[in-house]
């Protein structure tokens, strides 16, 4: 009885050693980024699914076929536990279930520290969620309803709302947070190669909600520099165009008004 | 008051007023059952629109006939976010925490512990008006025009920007709070007061024990609920800006305050389903539950301990500070200390027992399958990181309908089987319900395994338009296939119970030879008064005293 409590103890105080171990293992290989972290996490976390699944169906189904009733007045056989059976038939699944938990956390933990450092490197875009767009700055004074981004290049979003709360969900590079009015928010990816995908809102935002998306490139360095000069000029030349508009407007304003 | 000594055996007049104005546990409890089972058809119906709808990309132009806009005035986004909106309120509080707390619980556990009714009969009436009053409330949906689109969960600042009613929202969770309240009073005051002489807490049915541990979760956070959604009205109704950031509220309050109800209420359901299942399979098995004190000082209290610590996991991609989303990762993994040994509990009740197969166990077996699928599922979205990709994808709605739409169901479809002798006289297992079985089992697999297919891949929640993801088609027709024969399968077993309430072959007052007080202290269905002669018990009984274990105190 003391002994088992002592075993007990021990792999309790085993715990945080394993945990510590998972912790310091190395992400798989080259730049930690979220999206290859994410995916080998999901393996990892399968087999874990698959083990504890597949030890409990099989257990059942053996007890379902073996204890079948052998007439219909046969009654169930099984003895009392005794205390020291009683305590481990607790205890050790307590310790089992702990110690796979404390491991799922601490691979969790590490990939969370992954896709919630933002490398210094990052280049920034602000977005703002609107019923029922998404609008990105690039800075500059260039504002789009398309997110391009240069391969080779962490990009981190800092996002906002406003009108109603949405989600930025882009499902190719496995991240996602909530945008929400008065509040902001940030995720950042690394798009490793070009790649055309799209972008979702995944927080239930009304009527339009599920139309709610927009296209994402991930573009060479020199295609993106050339598609943000472009758009540059062109905010230029709107801007100039709303001035000369804003001026001649002075000019002739209290003329209009009157 | 009814009490044991003025039991009844002419059989009570079962008219309509003897109905509406009854005071019998019993009879409350059937009603909760007729009011939930009309509740989860309707929702049901809900749930084949949005299968449809979800079959192709574009719009099917039928969702609108399916939530009553039969002239088409709403578009059709609107018109399938009610159609969600219904779906999912209904099936949680208008199905599921009323047949398990409410049917379940008024009609097994005064008899399982020997008491002749509640300690409140009254208030136990008042209990079952709130409720259909609050079913009454959400079936208008259908005919007011500025239906209720706010998903069941009504997070601001869209519940109170839109034009559409969120006061039927709000009033529906008043009412049916109001009325789990009430009912938590009187069932927390009849199960410590009011069980047999002799009947000492280890002694109590497995299914007793969770129904309250279940109703202290209700009267401890269904008050945080009711408070979140008055605010909302407020917000909407009276200018308020609670959760107005531009008048220093904030949009996370409320889901804060939603969740920190609405995780628990999960347990509201897991715990008296896994409880039936206890009780059903002792039974069917003939055998004692395995390892009992570890069942319910383990599982159910530790369940109890930890269910208020871990609802920031509805939140973890809201925004939230970083302690909070870890810490909570680790309080919702250990989630899986108190379930696994309430399932290892389960599993062992079967070791060396004489299982018997019938309906009600049929159904019992297929829960114990769709636990492990909905509860390791969860694992993944317990993990944070894990989260943030799984997050409001299909394989969280199939998750959760795994362990809460499956399984809880299930378990009250297998309660339904397993205690229709006690409440007709008459088997419900008949052939009609053995087809049926099949066809709801096939028809949630075929349902929800493509949904985590997709789901893994990013396939959006609430999305009735998915243009973008053009590959996920054959995934959702096949769902849409599934859902058609749980349709089929659910519409038989309903008709199978009718017809066997009339037509069913009559069996005696224990066909089970169960041990349990319902099955060997009174007859089928019980007089007013549950039991002929008070019940009292030794320290040696225990509802599953197959063979004699001694002493249980």
């Amino acid at each position: 009885m003391r002994k088992l409590f002592e075993t007990g103890l021990w792999s309790l105080a085993a715990l945080p050693l394993i945990a510590g171990q998972a912790l310091a293992e190395p992400a798989a290989g080259g730049m930690p980024n979220p999206t290859d972290g994410w995916n080998h996490t999901w393996n990892e976390v399968l087999w874990d699914l698959w083990i504890i699944g597949g030890i409990f169906a099989v257990v059942a189904v053996y007890l379902l076929v073996k204890y079948k009733a052998k007439s219909p007045n046969a009654v169930g056989t099984a003895q009392p536990l005794n205390l020291d059976k009683a305590l481990a038939w607790s205890l050790v699944p307590a310790a089992l279930f702990m110690a796979d938990d404390f491991l799922l956390a601490a691979k969790g933990w590490s990939l969370w520290n992954i896709q919630r450092t933002v490398p210094t490197n990052a280049m920034e875009i602000k977005v703002s969620g609107n019923q029922w767009f998404f609008e990105y700055d690039y800075g500059g004074g260039v504002k789009d309803t398309e997110l391009v981004v240069p391969v080779g290049q962490p990009i981190v979003l800092r996002m906002t709302s406003n009108d109603v709360i949405h989600s930025f969900g882009l499902n190719d590079y496995r991240v996602k947070e909530d945008m929400m009015p008065g509040r902001i928010t940030y995720l950042w990816f690394y798009p490793d190669k070009p790649l055309e995908t799209q972008v979702v809102c995944v927080e239930f935002c009304g009527m339009a909600h599920s139309q709610m998306t927009n296209k994402v490139r991930a573009v060479e360095k020199a295609a993106y520099d050339e598609w943000l000069a472009k758009k540059i000029e062109k905010s230029k030349k709107k801007t100039s165009e709303l001035d000369q508009k804003k001026s001649a407007e002075a000019a002739s304003g209290p003329v209009t008004a009157r | 008051m009814a009490t044991a000594t003025d039991y009844a055996h002419a059989r009570p007049r079962s008219g309509l007023k003897e109905w509406i104005f009854t005071t019998d546990h019993k009879r409350v409890g059937i009603l909760y059952l007729v009011g939930a089972i009309a509740a989860f058809l309707v929702a049901g119906l809900m749930a084949v629109g949005i299968r449809i709808e979800q079959m192709a990309p574009g719009e099917s132009g039928l969702i609108n006939y399916f939530v009553g806009d039969f002239a088409k005035e709403l578009p059709t986004g609107t018109a399938y976010n009610v159609a969600l909106y219904f779906h999912g309120a209904a099936m949680i509080l208008a199905f599921l925490i009323p047949a398990l707390t409410g049917f379940a619980a008024n009609y097994l556990v005064p008899m399982m512990i020997g008491a002749p009714d509640v300690a409140f009969p009254r208030i136990n009436a008042l209990s079952l008006w709130l409720f259909w009053a609050g079913i009454v409330v959400a079936l208008l949906t259908f005919i007011m025009p500025d239906k209720p689109d706010v998903m069941w969960t009504g997070y601001p600042p869209y519940a109170v920007t839109t034009t559409a009613n969120t006061a039927a929202y709000v009033f529906t969770v008043h009412l049916i709070g109001f009325s789990s309240i009430l009912g938590a009073v009187n069932f927390l005051v009849t199960i410590i007061y009011m069980r047999a002489p002799g009947m000492g807490w280890n002694q109590l049915n497995i299914f007793v024990w969770t129904i309250f541990a279940a109703f202290i979760i209700q009267i401890v956070f269904v008050p945080v609920l009711a408070s979140a959604v008055t605010l909302l009205l407020f917000d909407k109704y009276l200018g308020t800006g609670f959760f107005d950031p531009a008048r220093g509220g904030d949009v996370l309050l409320y889901q804060n305050l939603f969740w920190f109800y609405s995780h628990p209420a999960v347990y509201v359901i897991f715990l008296p389903a896994v409880g039936l299942l206890f009780d059903i399979i002792a039974t069917q098995a003939k055998n004692h539950v395995f390892n009992y004190k570890a069942a319910v000082w383990g599982g159910i209290v530790g369940i109890l301990v930890i269910t208020g610590e871990v609802w920031v996991h509805h939140l973890y991609i809201a925004g939230m500070p970083d302690w909070i989303r870890i810490g909570m990762m680790v309080s919702t993994l250990l989630i899986s200390v108190p379930v696994g040994l309430l399932l290892i509990s389960l599993w062992g009740t079967m070791y060396k027992g004489a299982i018997t197969y019938n309906l009600s166990m049929w159904y019992a077996v297929a829960c114990l399958f769709l636990i492990l699928v909905g509860g390791l599922t969860g694992i993944p979205l317990a993990v944070t990181s894990m989260t943030v990709h799984l997050s409001e994808t299909s394989f969280v709605h199939a998750h959760f309908h795994f362990i809460m739409g499956i399984m809880a169901t299930f378990a009250v479809f297998a309660t339904v089987y397993h205690w229709f002798p006690k409440m007709t006289g008459r088997s419900a297992d008949s052939l009609i319900g053995k087809i049926a079985f099949w066809f709801t089992m096939a028809g949630t697999q075929v349902t929800f395994w493509p949904l985590f297919m997709i789901g893994v891949r990013g396939m959006p929640r609430r999305y009735w338009d998915y243009s973008m993801y053009p590959e996920f088609q054959p995934y959702h027709e096949i769902a849409t296939l599934g859902a058609a024969l749980l349709g089929i399968g659910v519409v038989l077993m309903v008709f199978g119970w009718v017809l066997s309430a009339f037509r069913g072959p009559i069996v005696g007052t224990n066909p089970w030879g169960s041990k349990s007080l319902e099955w060997t202290h009174t007859e089928s269905p019980p007089g007013p008064g549950n039991f002929p002669k008070p019940v009292t018990v030794n320290e040696s009984w225990t509802p599953y005293n197959y063979v004699d274990w001694g002493d249980h105190r």
